[in-house]
């Protein structure tokens, strides 16, 4: 039901996304937006973004998130955090992204072909198997999901890092996974996202 | 870690009778990539650290910006917020794990400067780095968001700390302007575009190396000039080396002991000019 409501219409995931946003702390200055266009200005990729940062906002008060969680404006942001820290009404404008970017993925609306989320996710994976991240495991990996002929070309770099110790082939495995396993598992927070019922998460388990 | 940074941390140190111990069985803060996907289980990341940090009666000192800022985030908002204190709190005590907020966490270059001092650092000097001219890049978790090692946008701890070694810091712009970070593993247009900007802008102000405090930046700026050379049909070839090895070099430890061979654009014509005894 709750996924339905959600497909139908575009506010509906607007309500989750504030939710979400209020929990996380200081979230709730996103109703303070004067749309002064600072975030976007002072973003190194705003140029390349469907929807800049000032933009993403004013599409969500029109309901549109959808159209922002569909567009590759999320999966350009660095996390450099120059919108944060200009923002003269305070806004966490790349928290906001990591929400946006959580929503995406939860309902499985990623731009088809984006490369980032699928970088995310191999990341989890690892840390979530080993607990580190060694380049190796995580680069071959993920050429192989996104670009399998591509690994060749990046044959000459990687064995020239590799001959100057800059390549770390394996992930060491820490001995507390099982302890971090434990703790994720006695996690409480009723609605933190990945775990919004009616998610694609929920729908496949 | 990469090597070269690993070896020049230890190194320096030791110098500077900093008493570095590995975190025992510390665990990935998770990065930009795990908050992208689950936000409190990023967070227990962090707190696992802390918490072994907290067993071992020590602050955590990093060298990486972007474990600084991701740490520093949990360390906040445990000591806040009390809604997330008491999720994460919760979720701690499964595992008979308890944090009460006692650790700071702090990256290598605020210590050396605030902690050390110049006295020390110059106490150290063995070989002089004098007129080489560098650009100090700091890129942007460093001081971003929270502000509390120096101002956000123009820092200058970087280019203080290598006045006291006999180098020129430049005047530099683009300091803390992003490198792209991970983006140069799936937008990479757009990350090569913005290492463009940042090797320009040090061609411009006749910086002859650049100096990093960050394993991604160090990565982008270095391995990737090439591949901006190709794209923009520029002839950069600036050398980028981790603060830690610029000091290392001052204070008298040879290239090999630094890990400087290992970079692809060499540094040692550069170095041979500007040093009078090379390792």
């Amino acid at each position: 039901m709750y996924q339905e409501s959600v497909e139908r219409s575009p506010h509906a995931l607007g309500d989750v996304f504030l939710h979400d946003v209020y929990g996380i702390p200081g979230g709730d200055k996103i109703k303070e937006c004067i749309q002064c266009g600072t975030c976007s200005a002072s973003c190194p990729t705003s140029y390349a973004m469907d929807y800049t940062p000032r933009e993403m906002i004013a599409a969500f008060r029109a309901g549109m998130l959808d159209k922002v969680l569909k567009s590759n404006t999320i999966w350009l942001c660095s996390s450099c955090y120059s919108c944060t820290v200009r923002c003269p009404s305070g806004i966490k404008l790349t928290d906001i992204m990591y929400e946006l970017k959580r929503l995406a993925i939860e309902f499985g609306l990623t731009p088809k072909g984006a490369k980032a989320p699928v970088v995310a996710k191999l990341f989890v994976d690892i840390v979530n198997e080993k607990g580190r991240v060694a380049e190796v495991p995580l680069v071959s990996r993920f050429m192989l999901k996104t670009n399998p002929l591509g690994a060749f070309k990046m044959i000459p770099r990687a064995a020239k890092m590799y001959k100057r110790g800059r390549m770390p082939m394996t992930s060491h495995k820490i001995k507390g996974i099982a302890e971090l396993e434990k703790c994720a598992g006695a996690m409480t927070e009723p609605m933190i996202s990945g775990l919004h019922p009616g998610s694609a998460k929920e729908e496949r388990s | 870690m990469n090597k070269a940074y690993d070896k020049s941390t230890q190194v320096v140190c030791k110098a500077l009778d900093i008493d570095l111990a590995e975190l025992n069985d510390w665990n990935c803060c998770g990065a930009s990539a795990y908050m992208s996907i689950h936000e409190m289980k990023a967070h227990l990341l962090s707190a696992r650290n802390l918490v072994l940090a907290e067993k071992e009666k020590k602050d955590l000192v990093v060298v990486c910006p972007a474990c600084l800022t991701t740490l520093t985030k949990t360390n906040h908002y445990l000591a806040e917020e009390s809604r997330f204190k008491r999720t994460i709190e919760t979720s701690l005590k499964a595992a008979n794990l308890q944090y009460r907020g006692s650790v700071k966490v702090r990256h290598l270059l605020e210590v050396i400067v605030n902690e050390v001092g110049e006295q020390e650092v110059k106490a150290r000097i063995k070989r002089k780095l004098s007129g080489l001219k560098v650009a100090p890049y700091y890129g942007c978790q460093l001081t971003r968001p929270f502000g509390e090692i120096d101002d956000k946008e123009f820092p200058v701890i970087l280019d203080r700390l290598l006045t006291w070694i006999g180098a020129e810091p430049v005047d530099f712009p683009l300091k803390t302007k992003c490198c792209g970070g991970l983006l140069m593993m799936t937008n990479e247009d757009v990350a090569l575009g913005l290492n463009r900007n940042i090797l320009d802008c040090a061609k411009q102000k006749e910086a002859e190396c650049i100096v990093t405090i960050c394993p991604l930046c160090h990565m982008n700026i270095e391995t990737y000039q090439g591949d901006v050379n190709k794209m923009f049909g520029t002839d950069f070839k600036i050398p980028a080396l981790y603060f830690t090895q610029l000091m290392g070099l001052a204070f008298g430890f040879s290239r090999k002991e630094l890990g400087i061979d290992d970079e692809m654009i060499s540094s040692r014509p550069l170095l041979e000019k500007h040093l009078e005894v090379i390792g």
